[in-house]
């Protein structure tokens, strides 16, 4: 009978054992990704295929070299969150993993924080690549402080994103969600100035970019870079908080409707 | 109809739904169902497809509510991470992320657990030594399913949901997996699992459930549920009518097996009788006792007769998986 009497309602674990899980699930994570070369290289090497492009073989120099290293830092950064979890959720769930873990004692806070520490070292090997490409092709020079600035904001940056991209993963279905994704992260990245300068686009486009949460990160990282830009890193700072806002409560939504669906 | 509720009472149980329904939308998956398990016992839900044993494993597992009554598992919700600690789950799914290996898989969910198994015990109970350091994605079938079995035993549990385990395995897959089972069973583990093979079922439970149309049609020892059915196997060779002989009174049911026709009879003694009369050149003839599966069908028959308001889909799965 002892066997059946409940246990304390502490947690099962001591700290130690909750942070072993925290992380060995984002070691995993990461190891995970890194091995899919679906996700891996297009999230790594597009932001630096788009740079040498656009930026090196155009003989881009000085500002123009620092306004495209903002910008595809921006556009490698969302696209490395949006995939890993807009279209990573998705098809776990689909595939009925979640469910697998669901049923687990893992801390379902773990499966989260493993996928946002994923998509911040992607971002981060974007930012630092871009970063390289910069210095040796393109002879940016910042100072110190503004290197570090860039790298913080998007980063940090990144994570409105992972939000938005959780939402999204509840909207569309596993087999949906890579188009889906595609078809709001691409129009998107345009329309918010990061292919091409925002003073460059049409006035209609100037005018509708502050919809978009690109753009505020873009601004964001242009200010870090000590570009002048159209708004000011605090209306961008929280443009990205409202966004998260945003992700948050479609996630979970999403999450709130989707229990019981699948079943048989 | 059986009284069910007798054995659902006991101190032992470990884990117990009481009253419980559940619906999707309009479709009623389970209703009003009763059901302890005890300790140290296998229990096999049975039942066709559709039939609630998924939705019964799930709110068990606490990844479903019911409508209205009550689980319990460990004299706790479910989903209480107490409970979890010391439960294990083999879920009906598709896919494992492809590009970890056996042994990474494995070490993640033994994180989960205060006190796991040792990797080792946990690659030789799932027969799985050898394939350590193989990812998911390039396992073949039975060995992907062997993994998610690995991955129930992680937390050395006290009690295991096995929902289909061996549901699309070839036979010499699914024998490795029930000897693994009988080798929990033998260390104390609670089994409960679904399953459409009466074969496994009988192979492998002390107590089975008849799960039809989200109800528990009738529970017991296999061989008790075999023996609730006084049904006969008979087989000849007869120029009669498959149809026609299926319609004579205490024929459960009829079919051509090749040159010969297979029955279920309540009443074999009537039925030969008839049989012989009917056709003098009537051959091969032969009676036997009744088989769990036959019991099985006799009994959700018998079901279906009190619930007249079946939908058709439901009565072509029943036969379907019967004559799996």
């Amino acid at each position: 009978m002892s066997a059946l009497a409940p246990t304390p309602s502490s947690s099962p674990w001591t700290f130690q054992r909750r942070l072993r899980i925290y992380r060995l699930e984002a070691g995993y994570e990461l190891l995970k990704m890194l091995r899919l070369p679906m996700y891996s290289v297009p999230a790594l090497a597009f932001p630096m295929v788009f740079y040498l492009l656009f930026g090196v073989t155009f003989g881009q120099r000085g500002e123009m070299a620092t306004h495209l290293l903002a910008g595809y830092g921006a556009f490698g950064v969302i696209g490395a969150a949006l995939f890993g979890f807009g279209v990573g959720v998705a098809i776990e769930r689909g595939q009925g993993w979640t469910e697998i873990k669901r049923a687990s004692p893992m801390p379902p806070s773990a499966y989260f924080t493993a996928k946002i520490f994923m998509s911040l070292v992607f971002s981060a090997l974007i930012v630092a690549g871009l970063s390289a490409l910069a210095v040796v092709f393109c002879d940016v020079r910042l100072p110190g402080v503004s290197w570090l600035a860039l790298t913080a904001s998007l980063l940090l940056g990144a994570l409105p994103f992972c939000a938005l991209g959780l939402a999204l993963s509840y909207v569309c279905g596993p087999n949906s969600a890579p188009a889906v994704v595609n078809l709001i992260y691409l129009p998107m990245a345009f329309a918010s100035g990061l292919w091409i300068p925002i003073h460059v686009l049409p006035e209609w486009i100037q005018t509708a970019a502050p919809a978009l949460p690109a753009y505020h990160l873009d601004q964001l990282a242009l200010a870090a870079t000590g570009l002048t830009t159209q708004e000011s890193p605090g209306i961008a700072i929280l443009g990205l908080l409202g966004f998260t806002v945003l992700g948050l409560a479609g996630a979970h939504l999403g999450y709130r409707r989707s229990e019981g669906k699948t079943w048989g | 109809m059986t009284p069910v509720s007798s054995s659902s009472d006991g101190p032992l149980a470990v884990a117990r739904l009481d009253g419980v329904t559940r619906t999707y939308g309009p479709v009623v998956a389970l209703e009003g169902v009763d059901l302890g398990v005890e300790r140290g016992e296998v229990l096999a839900v049975l039942g066709p497809n559709g039939a609630g044993k998924t939705t019964l494993v799930k709110l068990l597992l606490g990844l479903l509510r019911p409508d209205s009554g009550t689980v319990r598992v460990f004299d706790r919700d479910p989903s209480h991470r107490h409970s979890r600690v010391r439960t294990g789950a083999l879920l009906q799914t598709g896919s494992v992320p492809a590009t970890l290996k056996v042994r990474e898989h494995i070490e993640l969910f033994r994180s989960y657990y205060p006190a796991p198994r040792p990797l080792d015990q946990v690659l030789s109970l799932a027969g799985l030594s050898g394939l350590a350091e193989r990812p998911f994605g390039k396992l073949s079938g039975g060995q992907q399913q062997r993994l998610r079995f690995a991955l129930a035993l992680c937390g050395d549990p006290d009690l295991l949901f096995l929902d289909e385990p061996t549901a699309g395995l070839d036979v010499e897959a699914r024998r490795a997996l029930w000897q693994g089972i009988r080798e929990l069973v033998a260390r104390g583990v609670t089994v409960v699992l679904t399953t459409h093979h009466l074969e496994e079922a009988d192979a492998l439970a002390d107590r089975v459930v008849l799960l039809a149309q989200g109800r528990i049609v009738t529970q017991g020892s296999p061989a008790e549920i075999k023996d609730r059915v006084d049904g006969r196997r008979i087989s000849c060779r007869t120029r009669l009518p498959v149809a026609e002989v299926a319609s004579w009174p205490g024929v459960l049911s009829a079919e051509q097996d090749g040159p010969a026709v297979a029955l279920l009879a309540r009443n074999p003694e009537d039925v030969v009788r008839r049989l012989l009369a009917g056709d003098s050149d009537l051959s091969h003839l032969e009676v036997r006792s009744a088989a769990l599966e036959d019991a099985f069908l006799a009994l959700v028959a018998d079901s279906r007769r009190e619930t007249p308001n079946d939908s058709p889909n439901d009565s072509s799965n029943r036969s379907k998986e019967v004559a799996a």
